[in-house]
């Protein structure tokens, strides 16, 4: 109710900046077009980028972005049927945790940007380093945030389960998995905002196609007008997918937590 | 006097210690003994923080003891069974399962097929009185239905002895008072072995057949009493009122 009748509010936020943004570079003139191009002049070159044209980069907006979209999907997809599983493994048996904890606390702290030169190495700057960098960006967050959810399980929870002659493995299902639940989806929400993320500026140091080198590109052809298309681009569809996965998250349990709430 | 009725569970010289973060020993049960008959009604009555929570894990099997052992019919209790229901003390049903889901959570785990299972589950929903909250959530029900759903939850494994750990502590006088009566008609309906704990001495003379008083720790047994008033009771009974100051005089002498 509330969000419907404070629309006009958004409306306006989002007019203002275009209309500061039109202010700056078309009428005062503030910023040369070289470094701020009003908003025409992006519109042109979105129209362009979209319409299939390949300069300055090599490639149309729709490369790029499935560029993009293959390497971020493909690790994060990786990172979530691995890391999931691992840190609820992790959370359940404690000998996993002992073994995989020690390694786990070592490469935790290790910012995802910082595997790039070793992956480059190993992989070339193809799709392989990306994927693998995203895999573990996305990877560490499912496995943070399984693990957290599952040790929230209550003690009595448990009693009642083993009251009730459940197994070990049906307390993991039945018990723990089901409190688990709303941290494991948080995890695969947030890992799949930072695979995005990661994708980009891992593009903006080593790729031939993707958003981050169409706009790396442009940079170096001083095209700033294919730069803010390139931003807006990445914005949109890193929105996309964060409500995609709200879409299909509420569809798996939707009709419980809304009861619940 | 004796009870009646053959021995059930008996714990013998039972006691339970716990390591404290300095290392010392915390001796939180002394040497606990006796027997529960089939189908008594019986009440452990001692003061907060005396552990009754720690002994009533100890019958159920989910805590080992220090010293001494607990026997059901004949067998050592090492672990947890569906023959020993438990209601907890806080509010232990599943969030994430409606009544129906909680109560029938037993023959689940068992394997039992669903219909013969919601059959089960229905019985003791209706048993307890929640007739038209089964699809409800934990969440949407008041602190004495959750206890209900508690109740029937444990009632739905069919186990010969009901472990209650304090069930009505939380929920306000009237609602508790409510619950007596509720609790008492349904052990009626539903005879089992009941060992109910509570540090209310109104309660466990409403419930009890039987009272065995704890003193603080480490908790040892100091007296039992027979109850042998007749049931539904009455709070201003003038035999009521004589057993509950003779407790109430064991418990505290300066009264
Ligand atoms: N696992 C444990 N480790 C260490 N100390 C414990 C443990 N469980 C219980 N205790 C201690 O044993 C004492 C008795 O606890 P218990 O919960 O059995 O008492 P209680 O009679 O059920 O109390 P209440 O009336 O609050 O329910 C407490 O002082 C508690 O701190
Ligand atoms: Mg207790």
């Amino acid at each position: 109710m509330k969000r419907k009748k404070y629309l006009w509010l958004s409306i306006v936020s989002v007019l203002c900046v275009l209309v500061l943004w039109e202010l700056v570079t078309d009428v005062l003139r503030l910023m040369p077009s070289y470094m701020l191009p009003s908003p025409l002049e992006v519109c042109k070159a979105f129209a362009y980028k979209v319409s299939g044209g390949v300069n300055p980069d090599g490639a149309s907006l729709w490369t790029h972005i499935a560029t993009s979209l293959k390497i971020a999907l493909g690790g994060y997809l990786a990172g979530v049927v691995i890391g999931v599983p691992l840190g609820i493994a992790m959370a359940w048996y404690k000998k996993v945790d002992l073994f995989v904890k020690p390694l786990f606390d070592l490469l935790r702290p290790i910012p995802p940007l910082a595997w790039i030169p070793l992956m480059i190495l190993w992989f070339g700057i193809g799709y392989g380093a990306k994927v693998v960098i995203i895999f573990i960006s996305s990877m560490i967050a499912c496995v943070v945030n399984s693990y957290a959810g599952i040790k929230q399980t209550r003690q009595v929870h448990i009693w009642v389960a083993k009251t009730f002659a459940a197994t070990n493995l049906q307390i993991l299902f039945r018990v723990a998995l089901p409190t688990a639940r709303p941290m494991i989806l948080t995890g695969l929400k947030t890992s799949l905002g930072s695979a995005w993320m990661a994708l980009v500026a891992a593009e903006l140091l080593a790729s031939t196609s993707g958003l981050g080198y169409m706009i790396q590109m442009a940079r170096q052809m001083g095209r700033a007008d294919i730069i803010v298309v390139g931003m807006i681009v990445i914005g949109l569809i890193g929105a996309a997918l964060s409500s995609l996965l709200d879409l299909l998250t509420s569809r798996i349990g939707g009709k419980k937590t809304k009861r619940r709430g | 006097m004796e009870p009646a009725g053959n021995i059930i569970l008996r714990c013998e010289h039972l006691s339970r210690s716990f390591t404290t973060p300095s290392g010392t020993d915390y001796r939180v049960l002394g040497d606990v003994s006796f027997d529960v008959r089939e189908n008594e009604f019986l009440v452990l009555f001692g003061p907060g923080q005396c552990g009754k929570t720690t002994l009533l894990n100890l019958l159920a099997g989910l805590d080992q003891p220090t010293g001494g052992f607990v026997e059901m019919q004949g067998e050592p209790v090492h672990a947890p069974s569906p023959s020993r229901g438990v209601v907890y003390q806080t509010t232990s049903l599943f969030p994430w399962l409606t009544v129906m889901g909680n109560v029938e959570f037993g023959p689940a785990s068992r394997g039992i097929p669903k219909a013969e299972r919601r059959k089960q589950a229905q019985y003791f929903i209706d048993l307890v009185g929640l007739k038209g909250f089964e699809k409800s959530y934990p969440n949407q029900l008041s602190g004495g239905m959750q206890q209900r759903a508690g109740i029937a939850r444990a009632y739905c494994s069919d186990p010969s002895v009901l472990l209650m750990d304090e069930p009505f502590g939380h929920l306000d006088a009237q609602t508790r008072y409510m619950m007596e009566q509720e609790l008492e008609r349904i052990w009626r309906a539903e005879k089992r072995t009941v060992l109910f704990v509570t540090n209310n001495i109104e309660e466990a003379l409403y419930l009890a057949d039987r009272i065995i008083l704890l003193t603080n720790c480490p908790s040892v047994i100091c007296k039992e009493y027979m109850v042998n008033l007749p049931r539904p009771r009455n709070y201003v009974d003038p035999a009521f009122l004589q057993l509950r100051k003779e407790i109430t005089r064991e418990m505290d002498p300066t009264q």
